[in-house]
């Protein structure tokens, strides 16, 4: 530590250089942090834990096609299966287009299976005895102001009404809260009554999205899909059924190899840093011979000045990549509070932490070893001399 | 002619000193077989015509370059024979550094310059502060620690440059044209205080110059050239 106002010192010997430097490293590790936020949180997708006894049925064809309820005793009777709940994608839009949010038609059992999610037990009664009613996660509440009683009209994008209209209006009758904090997103939700969409849609009647079944045992749940789909092998109707995070995994696998696209951008960013601040660091370096000259004259050894030009390099990458990491936090916090789970981001916790600053200490590295080893090699007659 | 005058403690030894620089394809001896003794407290001016080898002699007594021949003995140790690592710790202990143009780092303050040499040493920060305070004291800018160098003017960096040569008070004095980019009574000033820490407080000191009212305050005058030591005068 005794060397760091040396470090630092150097490092702001022309502060304007050094000021853009820093900047074009924070902009670097801004995108860095936003774009492994969105990375870690499709990597993420598949991996809710409180999902991990629950399978999903889909149309084999097709995710968007639907399945006949008719199909719903007879899950519920395979060995193995605890409860099944069956929902539609319904896809309406509250005023707005830009106020996108995703609202499903559900069974009555639904927040039985879906325990994570907790809704009081008068708000449950509630909507077990309204027709039109609709439960809405706490964060969609506060996002629009409404509240118990409210009529929150949708305008259909899929199902219109049997009487021709778009609009459906429902009643607000309970709000629900995500059980782990970390799980936010999931308050972003609007559910409202299957029976009442199913009466009231002009088409499709008697089919539903998708099946979830709640498993006695996740360990059987090979044996449980394979008799699931066997109940429609052959039909005009085949399921697949698999676990809720690999159908979860699967869905986020639609959008691409979010990794390579992510890691492509990525390669390309700080290919361009380290050309950049490479070359800084050259000129800084190259500019400060005879002044390394004097620190060997007055006793550095060769690794001496080889590490504090490592130093210096680190420090540069450092303090612009944490606050590139710092403004890339903020700015997901910002986003997540405005655009809830419709923006598929990670807090920027731990683990991005970690790679940012593994990855500023290699960037470190590697832009400061060519000027270090030229300070380290460096003869201190002919440097003084300006040879 | 080789010079060895019969000091009463050699502090430096000199023995057969050839240095030879390679430029591209051609060499080029700068000293040839050079012996010399400089005695414990001296204070020597070594002068002579440019490319004579006065720098090249002064920057292998100070272990900042090596021979290509030959032998360099300081206060009895062969630093001809010492690795990098050995020689840079030998110089941080033993051997302060004045430059014609102060060569101080233009970001650090006055004090922090000074403190430089002391980072080497294992001491605490109070104590470097208070070790180059003292020095800065000596040299007479204790109203300057502040300062960065481009604030000060060129006697006073070069007063500054001299604080750091004796923060970490080695026995030995290498000064290369002190004096060179002074004007006359800064220059007078500084000579003054070589002169002063030589006669009050024993240090051994040997100054490039081409300047005869500089070497005036010098005890010994060696004249060099063509790489040769060719006379030496005492001074009045």
């Amino acid at each position: 530590m005794k060397y760091f106002h040396l470090v630092w010192a150097a490092l702001f010997r022309r502060k304007a250089r050094t000021i853009f430097t820093l900047l074009s490293v924070l902009a670097a590790f801004l995108l860095f942090g936003l774009l492994d936020s969105v990375h870690t949180a499709f990597a993420k997708a598949g991996d809710n834990v409180s999902g991990v006894d629950r399978m999903v049925t889909v149309s084999k064809v097709s995710f968007t096609m639907q399945l006949p309820k008719s199909l719903l005793p007879r899950i519920e009777n395979i060995p193995g299966v605890k409860a099944v709940i069956y929902a539609n994608w319904f896809g309406g839009v509250y005023q707005d287009p830009k106020n996108a949010f995703a609202n499903e038609a559900v069974s009555p059992n639904f927040f039985e299976v879906y325990t994570e999610l907790v809704l009081p037990a008068d708000h449950a009664r509630a909507f077990a005895a309204t027709r039109t009613g609709a439960v809405v996660g706490a964060a969609l509440v506060n996002k629009y102001g409404w509240k118990i009683g409210d009529k929150i009209p949708l305008q259909a994008s899929i199902f219109p009404q049997k009487d021709g209209s778009n609009i459906w209006t429902f009643d607000l009758v309970g709000i629900y809260e995500a059980r782990d904090p970390k799980q936010r997103a999931m308050e972003q939700v609007m559910f409202f009554r299957w029976d009442y969409f199913d009466e009231a849609r002009q088409f499709g009647n008697g089919n539903v999205g998708w099946y979830i079944e709640h498993l006695t045992d996740h360990t059987r749940s090979d044996e449980v899909a394979k008799a699931i789909d066997a109940l429609s092998a052959n039909s005009e109707h085949e399921t697949k059924t698999q676990t809720e995070q690999a159908f979860n995994a699967a869905f986020v696998g639609q959008f691409g190899d979010i990794g390579l696209i992510v890691g492509s951008i990525m390669a390309a960013v700080f290919f361009t840093l380290v050309l950049l601040t490479g070359n800084t660091m050259a000129q800084a370096v190259r500019e400060r011979i005879p002044e390394l000259a004097v620190l060997k004259t007055l006793g550095f050894t060769n690794r001496g000045v080889l590490s504090l030009v490592l130093a210096e390099s680190i420090l540069l990458i450092l303090l612009g990549g944490v606050l590139g990491l710092v403004c890339a936090a903020l700015t997901v916090s910002a986003l997540q509070t405005s655009m809830g789970a419709q923006i598929p981001m990670s807090q920027v916790g731990g683990a991005i932490w970690l790679r940012g600053v593994l990855l500023m200490i290699g960037i470190g590295l590697l832009i400061g070893v060519l000027p270090a080893l030229r300070g380290m090699r460096l003869r201190i007659v002919d440097a003084l001399a300006g040879r | 002619m080789n010079i060895r005058r019969q000091p009463v403690t050699s502090i430096v030894k000199i023995r057969n000193l050839s240095k030879v620089y390679e430029r591209g394809k051609q060499k080029v001896e700068v000293l040839h077989h050079v012996d010399l003794d400089i005695a414990q407290g001296d204070f020597l001016a070594l002068m002579g015509p440019s490319g004579s080898g006065k720098t090249t002699l002064l920057n292998l007594i100070g272990g900042l370059d090596s021979p290509t021949d030959g032998s360099i003995a300081v206060n009895g140790e062969r630093i001809d024979k010492l690795s990098e690592g050995a020689l840079a710790k030998w110089r941080s202990a033993n051997v302060g550094f004045i430059f014609q143009f102060y060569n101080l780092l233009p970001m650090l303050s006055a004090q922090k310059n000074v403190e430089l040499p002391l980072l080497l040493a294992p001491m605490s920060a109070a104590q470097r502060r208070r070790n180059a305070g003292i020095a800065l004291q000596l040299v007479g800018l204790s109203d300057r620690t502040a300062h960065k160098p481009t604030e000060l003017s060129g006697g006073q960096q070069q007063r500054v440059a001299i604080a750091r040569a004796i923060v970490s008070d080695p026995y030995l004095l290498v000064c290369d044209e002190p004096t060179g980019d002074l004007d006359r009574q800064s220059a007078e000033d500084v000579l003054g205080l070589l002169k002063m820490l030589n006669h009050d407080h024993g240090k051994t000191i040997i100054m490039v110059t081409h300047d005869p009212k500089a070497a005036e305050y010098a005890r010994q005058i060696l004249h060099l050239d063509k790489g040769t030591l060719v006379g030496y005068t005492t001074a009045a």
